[in-house]
């Protein structure tokens, strides 16, 4: 929690009627995601940032400002905040053309100069030609990228996207993914980014922070969240499948390796020496760290974490075909993973074949058991 | 034909509207906008009017705007005029009789603005006047349009208040609607008849104008 000047730290706290227990951190030139499930509290957090939800304790500095300071009762109001802002369903105003609707956001700047720069921030945001149309008249893609125009125009310090990209196709979606990238390049000011989308936060995101019930349950790199979750809730939140419970049978620092006894298997995972011998565990591994053994030809590898299994789900999509595997003797313990078709097909995976596969090492990360947060099954 | 009748209902009207509709536009924002423990007291002591009967909303307002009471008094200090039985009064009395005429369809109008618009003119950094202004007003033009022809078309028909409160001095508190009565008590049904036609035809046609207005802001949602 300690940002360069002019980025964004938060912390906001309250029990109802929206639960909030939240700490952000968000650098000046840096995306921060927040993700988690509908109803965890992500818009709220929001619409907190840009001052149109008072939550009942916290604190909010952007760029060395206090918007925010519950304690010393400071709460500026949104107008004031030179936040831009850029709503799940743009919000346009309906009456106005795109550019006028990016000028009303120049409060700041002399009237002389609104209509030039509005229509430089249309240009910058590939409107051009489309300025004197309504939002009515424009699509989903076009009314996205007037309101990023209107939310950049206020010159703002903080740059708050809720969930931008819901509204519009697949299609639209990737292509304003790719201009979002391209426009972060030039903006200098943390930019906090609401989706329940986590490819979208994987690819857009320099930082996520997953959130559950209003409370931040872990932040970090987005590779980091997905190789290293904190708790068996953060891996189940950032898309993790395989999350399992076993018992700590021994450490080997030398070989930077943890032993555990998963449904009578000994398997080998990444050194955590913070978990005592003969306690429980829960682990996790991404699905690109289980590898499928050839099925007449053993190879590099095949005697790391053996494992076999029986296929109960085969679902081809496309040039990959993703597996579940049914470890014998093990309860709940379907592994899932995917590999090319063509390797599916070559090595006769399909329901009911058994199969060998390897849990690699270095992919089985280790967190305390769950605690019951509701969230498991 | 009650000229002079006429005229005055249509400038009762016309006032009654110049008076209501700003102040209509400020009381319908406000309860649009804002939660409070006794909004649905508020809401239903502005809504009183449409249930009560006109000659008992008259009697108290006779009651309280007389020469004997603070407001009437006061309003005597100050203009040298009374209340009651004078122009002033029946506009007094009109207003406060039209205000669910026109606050109804105004909040009504205000609530259909999506509270994300609100948010991002808050976010533009537009002050709450600027608001209203640039974004809100453009945004209820049925709402405004429903509420102004209502009140008119109300006002030029009102009978029970304005006999109540002015009473029925020719040129001064004299109405249409008091007009065709006199009329008909004096068994001029011609010149009753044809002031009743022409107050039908100005309400088929104000009714018409916010059924239409009504249907396009549905069609086209608001700011159409």
């Amino acid at each position: 929690m300690d940002p360069a000047p002019d980025g964004l730290v938060a912390r906001l706290a309250q029990e109802r009627p929206i639960p909030l227990a939240a700490e952000l951190a968000c650098a000046g030139g840096e995306l921060l995601a927040l993700v988690g499930p509908s109803g965890s509290g992500k818009s709220t957090i929001l619409r907190t940032l840009a001052g149109i939800y008072a939550p009942h304790a916290g604190t909010i500095a952007v760029g060395g400002e206090t918007w925010l300071d519950t304690a010393r009762g400071i709460a500026v109001p949104a107008r004031l905040r030179s936040v831009g802002f850029v709503f799940q369903h743009y919000a346009l105003f309906p009456h106005l053309t795109a550019q006028e609707n990016v000028m009303q956001a120049m409060g700041h700047l002399p009237s002389a100069e609104r209509r030039e720069r509005a229509r430089r921030l249309l240009a910058q945001t590939n409107l051009s030609g489309l300025e004197d149309r309504r939002p009515a008249r424009l699509s989903g893609g076009q009314q996205q990228r007037v309101a990023v125009a209107r939310a950049l125009a206020r010159d703002p310090k903080v740059l708050l996207l809720d969930e931008p990209f819901s509204a519009v196709d697949q299609v639209t979606r990737e292509k304003l993914h790719e201009e979002l990238a391209t426009l972060r390049r030039e903006l200098r000011i943390p930019i906090v980014l609401v989706t329940h989308a986590l490819d979208e936060a994987m690819a857009l995101a320099d930082r996520m922070s997953i959130l559950h019930r209003g409370a931040t349950l872990q932040a970090g790199l987005p590779a980091t969240l997905l190789a290293r979750p904190a708790s068996p809730l953060v891996a189940r939140l950032v898309g993790l499948k395989n999350i399992f419970e076993a018992e700590v049978v021994g450490h080997e620092a030398e070989r930077g390796l943890t032993l555990i006894r998963w449904s009578g298997q000994l398997l080998e995972a990444v050194h955590a020496p913070q978990f005592a011998v003969g306690s429980r565990v829960a682990w996790s591994i991404p699905p690109a760290r289980i590898l499928l053994h050839r099925r007449e030809r053993p190879s590099r590898g095949d005697h790391e974490n053996p494992v076999a299994g029986t296929v109960v789900r085969c679902l081809r999509l496309g040039e990959a075909t993703a597996i579940a595997l049914s470890v014998v003797a093990a309860e709940r313990s379907d592994l899932y993973f995917s590999v090319p078709t063509h390797v599916a097909q070559r090595n006769g995976v399909e329901p009911g074949a058994r199969v060998n596969v390897s849990l690699l090492a270095d992919g089985i990360h280790l967190m305390p058991p769950a605690t019951g947060t509701g969230a498991e099954g | 034909m009650d000229t002079a009748a006429l005229l005055l209902s249509v400038k009762l009207a016309a006032a009654t509207v110049l008076i209501l509709l700003p102040a209509g536009v400020l009381i319908a924002r406000f309860l649009a906008t804002h939660e409070f423990p006794l909004k649905p007291f508020v809401e239903a002591l502005f809504a009183l009017p449409l249930v009560l009967p006109p000659t008992v909303l008259g009697y108290y307002l006779l009651v309280a705007l007389g020469a004997d009471t603070l407001p009437g008094r006061w309003y005597e200090w100050l203009t040298g005029r009374t209340l009651v039985f004078t122009f002033d009064g029946l506009l007094v009395a009109s207003v406060i009789f039209n205000l669910p005429f026109a606050i109804q369809p105004l909040q009504r109008a205000f609530e259909a603005i999506p509270e994300d618009v609100l948010h991002a003119a808050a976010c533009c950094g537009l002050t709450s006047p600027q608001s209203l202004w640039r974004i809100e007003l453009p945004l209820i033009g049925a709402g405004l349009l429903t509420a102004g022809v209502l009140t008119f078309a109300h006002t030029l028909g009102e009978f029970g208040v304005v006999l109540m409160v002015g009473g029925s001095i020719p040129g001064e508190t004299k109405t249409i609607a008091i007009a065709i009565y006199d009329r008909v008590q004096g068994f001029d049904m011609t010149g009753a008849g044809l002031m009743s036609l022409l107050l039908l035809v100005f309400s088929i046609v104000a009714i018409g104008v916010t059924f239409v207005a009504s249907n396009r802001r549905r069609r086209h949602g608001p700011g159409a």
